[in-house]
């Protein structure tokens, strides 16, 4: 086979790739799959259909969903902050926005928790003026998912802006479109496909997410129990078969929603000429 | 639409782009901003634009002073250098997009904005690649677009920033000419950027020379390249011999019997083409010999070289026809006599 390859090292490449995909995520996959077998169907059916575990999937998805969006739009605010305007401090802004990155999750979560709980800092004051508390309820989850979320979606957005061409703002001003018009019809759809990048990843962070969101939730059964949560519990009592017969629903289901967003991903790139 | 612009100053900092801009453009001209790197000449083009702001002094348009106007109102294309075609939409939507933002009121229906964007990629001979996006063109292609999608808007003034200079020089020649020629057609007044003397000689009727935020001078491209009206355009147009009259040089002129008409100034500058070549009546004498020639198609290039000198200022370049040359029969090392038949006079 002639070398058409500037760098060579196709093979050995793609074999440590697969061998460390093996030995990393398939697997651990795998066994949780086989682990899940010993059940019947009907045990894996009657498991997954208890109240509680729904109640615990709806909350987990639905926060990690609303949080990822919320995140989705503040972070590409806070992006475009960054890389347009100047201020003082910008340099050290810019570093704390990686912070959630590198806090044990245990830490933001205590501290989120008790600066919302109804007695806290801003807690008592939102309580005080809106009537709505934050920490112990899911809402307070959404709290927590956002702040893990956030960096995800700056960190993805900002380099695309970084990238963005000024020249065409310019054109588009020329050719009489408004500030507004300019935004909505050649920045805001080339920054689009970033920005559901990041919404995907805060996403499947905030799904998985029990650290930070233990002490903000609540751990109300039915109320404000997250998916991991009721993992952790299941393997407390010793019921291996049920943790992981609710860890691979989880699984599946996640799988099908990053599935489902790298799709509109795929389409909206399409759509814009980007692949 | 004509363009005036009256007293524009720029400054960057410590660094002066712009001082002092005063400038008439009539109606219908095809003019070129012609200056090297920094001289100024995108600023310009930008304050006309409205695309930055000039420190003092005003902008009109067609006797409308626009100065505080914004881009979007001022009824301009601009064209820029590196294209900045929307790389979200296809080439339709991209000449559309200037018909499609318009106000309820002013917005074209879709039947007519669909004839409209068909004529324009007709006029650029493009209509077969309305449906690619800007990233499947060629780069003389993309650059043609984004002058359909600014002519899109029926703008009152063209304006091109350096739009041939990401070209090969094939495709950039042949746009030129077809740059002319639109203009020609369109009749709009246009003024475009160039740092290439050939290119603003090539396709323009009046050629602006900038030089350290400066007009230098302003004028056709004939009375440019054959009235200079300073040492620094006579440089920049076309290429030059510069003597300087000092009596060292005065001395070896006369010695290798250049014939230099009545001196007008202490610095002569000599088109390549403006000195003649004989043979000399005494080859011991002559100091001047034949380097080395060039061929460059019609006519032949001749490096000259004097004994004993030596450095830049050493070499002179001399031009003439093919014929000619064949004619003198010339060898490398051949000693010859030097006769200027016009220069161009400094202080």
């Amino acid at each position: 086979m002639p070398q058409s390859h500037i760098m060579p090292g196709f093979r050995p490449a793609l074999g440590f790739t697969l061998l460390y995909l093996t030995l990393i995520v398939l697997i651990p996959l795998s066994a949780l799959l086989l682990k899940s077998l010993n059940l019947s169907p009907e045990q894996y059916w009657g498991i997954l259909t208890n109240k509680r575990v729904i109640a615990s999937f709806q909350v987990s998805f639905g926060a990690a969903l609303i949080a990822a969006a919320v995140a989705a739009a503040l972070g590409f605010v806070i992006a475009w902050t960054l890389v347009r305007y100047p201020f003082p401090g910008k340099k050290l802004f810019d570093a704390l926005i990686d912070l959630p990155f590198a806090l044990p999750t245990a830490v933001a979560g205590i501290v989120l928790a008790t600066i919302y709980e109804p007695k806290g800092w801003i807690g008592k004051w939102v309580i005080e003026a809106t009537g709505v508390q934050i920490a112990f309820k899911p809402l307070g989850i959404v709290f927590a998912l956002i702040f893990i979320g956030l960096p995800f979606v700056v960190r993805t957005v900002e380099p695309v802006l970084q990238e963005f061409d000024l020249a065409m703002e310019e054109a588009a001003a020329s050719l009489g479109a408004s500030r507004w018009q300019a935004f909505i019809k050649v920045i805001f759809p080339n920054i689009l496909p970033a920005t559901i990048t990041g919404f995907a990843l805060a996403f499947a962070r905030g799904v998985g997410e029990y650290g930070s969101v233990i002490f903000i939730a609540g751990n109300m059964p039915y109320i404000s129990e997250v998916v991991p949560l009721l993992i952790i519990t299941k393997l407390e009592q010793y019921d291996y078969a049920g943790a992981t017969a609710i860890g691979l629903t989880m699984l599946v289901i996640s799988f099908l929603l990053l599935l489902l967003i790298n799709s509109l991903q795929w389409w909206v790139r399409r759509r814009s000429g980007q692949l | 639409m004509s363009i005036t612009l009256q007293n524009i100053s720029k400054q960057f900092g410590d660094f002066k782009a712009l001082d002092n801009i005063n400038l008439d453009i009539p109606e219908g001209e095809l003019v070129a901003l012609l200056g090297p790197s920094g001289c100024g000449k995108t600023t310009l083009l930008r304050i006309i634009a409205g695309l930055e702001q000039a420190d003092q002094g005003e902008v009109y348009l067609k006797g409308d002073n626009v100065t505080q106007q914004p881009v979007k109102n001022r009824q301009i294309g601009f064209v820029f250098q590196h294209y900045a075609l929307f790389r979200h939409m296809t080439v339709f939507d991209n000449i559309a997009f200037g018909l499609r933002v318009k106000s309820h009121r002013d917005r074209p229906s879709e039947a007519i904005i669909r004839k409209k964007v068909h004529d324009l990629l007709n006029l650029v001979q493009l209509d077969w690649l309305h449906d690619r996006f800007p990233d499947q063109l060629s780069g003389g292609q993309r650059q043609r677009i984004a002058l359909a999608r600014a002519l899109a808007v029926e703008p009152s003034v063209l304006l091109l920033d350096e739009p041939f200079g990401a070209l090969d020089a094939s495709v950039r020649k042949d746009l030129r000419l077809w740059l002319r020629h639109l203009h020609h057609e369109l009749n709009v007044t246009s003024i475009f950027v160039t740092h290439d003397q050939e290119e603003a000689m090539e396709v323009s009727s009046q050629i602006v020379v900038l030089n350290h935020g400066k007009i230098e001078q302003k004028g056709t491209p004939s009375e440019i390249y054959d009235h200079p009206a300073s040492d620094f355009v006579s440089r920049f147009i076309g290429q030059t011999n510069v003597f300087k009259l000092d009596e060292e040089e005065h001395f070896w002129l006369k010695q290798s019997g250049v014939i230099v008409d009545e001196s007008q100034g202490i610095v002569a500058h000599v088109r390549p083409h403006n000195i003649g070549i004989e043979k000399p009546v005494d080859q011991a004498k002559a100091p001047v010999y034949l380097k080395d020639w060039q061929h460059l198609g019609g006519t032949i290039r001749l490096e000259l070289n004097r004994d004993g000198a030596n450095g830049s200022g050493a070499t002179i370049y001399a031009e003439m026809p093919n014929e000619q040359f064949r004619e003198l029969a010339l060898q490398k090392g051949d000693r010859v006599a030097l006769r200027i038949k016009h220069a161009h006079w400094f202080n």
